[in-house]
């Protein structure tokens, strides 16, 4: 079977982003880039059923400018076997990513599509279920196991005090907790190899969908920071400060 | 103009975040409509219809919700949405799951984890971990938002004025609907849930939450579990304490796990990546012991003890 994975291109989880000089948006020129984490996961939950022999055939998909031709070759790097840069200047908010990504898989029908559950940028957490919808697609989001059977996906769920296992029929839609798996690192000689696997470019224009953004920027700024507090010296210090300054009953 | 929250439940009770929802609700000035959807739901709609600022509640029963199923409660949302203006939720596990899919089913483009509602359509969210704060204008006619529950306060019950969610005094109220057929091609296997005899992390009034330094699975349980029993707190744990299997996946604490607001919160061992602090800066005292003097976790804590934390902790807990 076939399986789409989804990539986005984020800022380097190490970068502190600032924020450009007059307030309008975060300055991300020449800032380290990478795949999204999330994305991680999905990618190498993907090259494990293909070790499995259940997955044939791994697509990655990344939406955006060709700038993000280096999160597909990271993509085709670790073992995917071809991918599509879907084009588009503009700024692609969640719904609209939903709706381009469905257009590519109407195109491509693979049997489950694997996606990372949040991006750690926007921290929205919205594409996969919103994919799935428009497809009218079963979902299981925050996967940190996945079992396919036959026709079927067993996909276990991280929820609030416990887990959730869910049983899906086939196509549908999997969004990758960090538990799901630990994403491999890529070798030099396979680095070299993906830059001989095809990466096919599509304007997002030639999908009949609109993608223009809905949510508008109005201002960033820099959230008031918490301030340090003071040092104490010893637990019992700490424990006097907490009872006559704070008034907590200890 | 009508708003609906979609209300989080076990069957038993109502999560305490849907009061705080309500109280965000109220910014638009018009009747605030509970939905609670699932197969035994008499009891938390009446907790709901006693909530002060609620109008109605929209019960949704039927068998197939007993696992209230992302595809189910959509498609139940997606019903309901024509009379509402605003659709609401607190930013939990439960409803990251469902309502994205109902405002792609809507084509509405959802607003997430929303910590200030500035106008109707105007809102404030953070970005990048917590690091950025950006306002956000939604061009929708109907807005589909999720909100960061601890950053509002509690709604009261109407009868006895406070939120003890054990009055079921009805005030508002309650009107049953037809739901959808099932959405039968996804099937509830099984479930397992962590067993503890401590407050749940989201709601507890103390928490406290070691890191890798700890050690070990059976360190982090010796260490903390005493001062947690005495305390009455929740366990939580960093990322890293979780990846190297010192505690449960969903006691993590963070951007990617879940987000605490406790009166007292206790970072035993935390380095304090901002990634961790995402989830628990808007604790209102924060209390730091770790070896390392330089841990960042000490410049967003009230009280920082740098301290042996072998020694500091049973210290503690004998001295409480």
């Amino acid at each position: 079977m076939k399986v789409l994975i989804a990539v986005k291109r984020v800022v380097d989880y190490n970068i502190k982003v600032r924020i450009k000089s007059d307030g309008s948006d975060v300055d991300i020129n020449g800032v380290k880039m990478g795949v999204n984490p999330f994305d991680e996961n999905a990618i190498e939950a993907a090259l494990r059923l293909k070790e499995q022999g259940v997955a044939t055939e791994i697509v990655a998909v990344s939406l955006g400018t060709s700038a993000n031709q280096d999160v597909l070759r990271h993509a085709l790097a670790m073992g995917a076997d071809r991918a599509i840069l879907v084009e588009s200047d503009l700024t692609l908010q969640a719904l609209g990513v939903a709706k381009l990504l469905k257009s590519i898989v109407m195109r491509e029908q693979p049997q489950l599509i694997i996606l990372g559950k949040q991006a750690i940028d926007n921290d929205a957490g919205q594409t996969g279920q919103m994919l799935a919808a428009l497809l009218n697609y079963p979902q299981a989001t925050f996967a940190s196991a996945i079992q396919v059977d036959g026709n079927t996906i067993s996909v276990t769920r991280e929820v609030d005090g416990g887990t959730e296992t869910l049983a899906l029929n086939l196509p549908a839609v999997v969004t990758a907790d960090l538990r799901l798996n630990e994403p491999r690192f890529v070798k030099l000689p396979n680095l070299m190899m993906a830059r001989k696997k095809p990466i096919e470019t599509i304007n997002a224009a030639e999908f009949a969908v609109s993608a223009e953004p809905r949510l508008k920027l109005i201002q960033v700024s820099e959230p008031s920071a918490r301030k340090a507090g003071i040092r104490v010296g010893s637990v019992s210090e700490l424990l006097s400060k907490l009872r006559e300054h704070e008034g907590i009953l200890l | 103009m009508k708003i609906l929250i979609l209300a989080e439940h076990d069957g038993k009770q109502l999560s305490p975040a849907v009061y705080q929802v309500v109280t965000a609700a109220q910014f638009w000035n018009a009747p605030v409509e509970i939905l609670v959807a699932g197969s035994n739901t008499n009891t938390v709609a009446k907790q709901a219809a006693a909530i002060t600022g609620v109008a109605r509640v929209i019960q949704a029963e039927a068998a197939h919700l007993a696992h209230q199923l992302a595809e189910d409660v959509a498609n139940i949302i997606v019903q309901v949405a024509g009379d509402y203006q605003v659709i609401l939720a607190a930013h939990s596990s439960f409803s990251r799951n469902i309502v994205p899919r109902a405002a792609a089913l809507l084509d509405v483009a959802m607003i997430s984890d929303v910590l200030e509602i500035k106008a109707d359509h105007t809102y404030v969210r953070s970005v990048y971990a917590g690091d950025i704060l950006t306002t956000i204008q939604s061009i929708d006619a109907l807005q589909i938002v999720t909100i960061h529950s601890s950053n509002f306060t509690a709604a009261k019950n109407t009868e006895s004025n406070n939120t003890d969610v054990n009055n079921t005094g009805a005030q508002a109220e309650i009107v049953s609907i037809e739901v959808p057929e099932p959405f039968t091609i996804t099937r509830w296997v099984s479930e397992t849930r962590s067993l503890s005899d401590r407050p749940a992390l989201t709601s507890a009034k103390v928490v406290i939450t070691g890191g890798r330094s700890l050690g070990s699975a059976e360190r982090f349980e010796e260490l903390l579990s005493p001062l947690a029993s005495k305390l009455g707190a929740a366990l939580g744990a960093t990322r890293a304490a979780v990846d190297a299997g010192f505690a449960p996946n969903d006691t993590q604490v963070g951007q990617t796990g879940v987000v605490v607001a406790p009166e007292l919160y206790i970072a035993v061992g935390v380095s304090g990546a901002v990634q961790h602090t995402y989830g628990m800066k808007d604790s209102k005292i924060v209390v730091a012991i770790n070896q390392d003097p330089d841990a960042p976790i000490f410049q967003v804590a009230d009280y920082g003890l740098v301290a042996d934390l072998f020694e500091a902790i049973p210290e503690l807990t004998n001295a409480i």
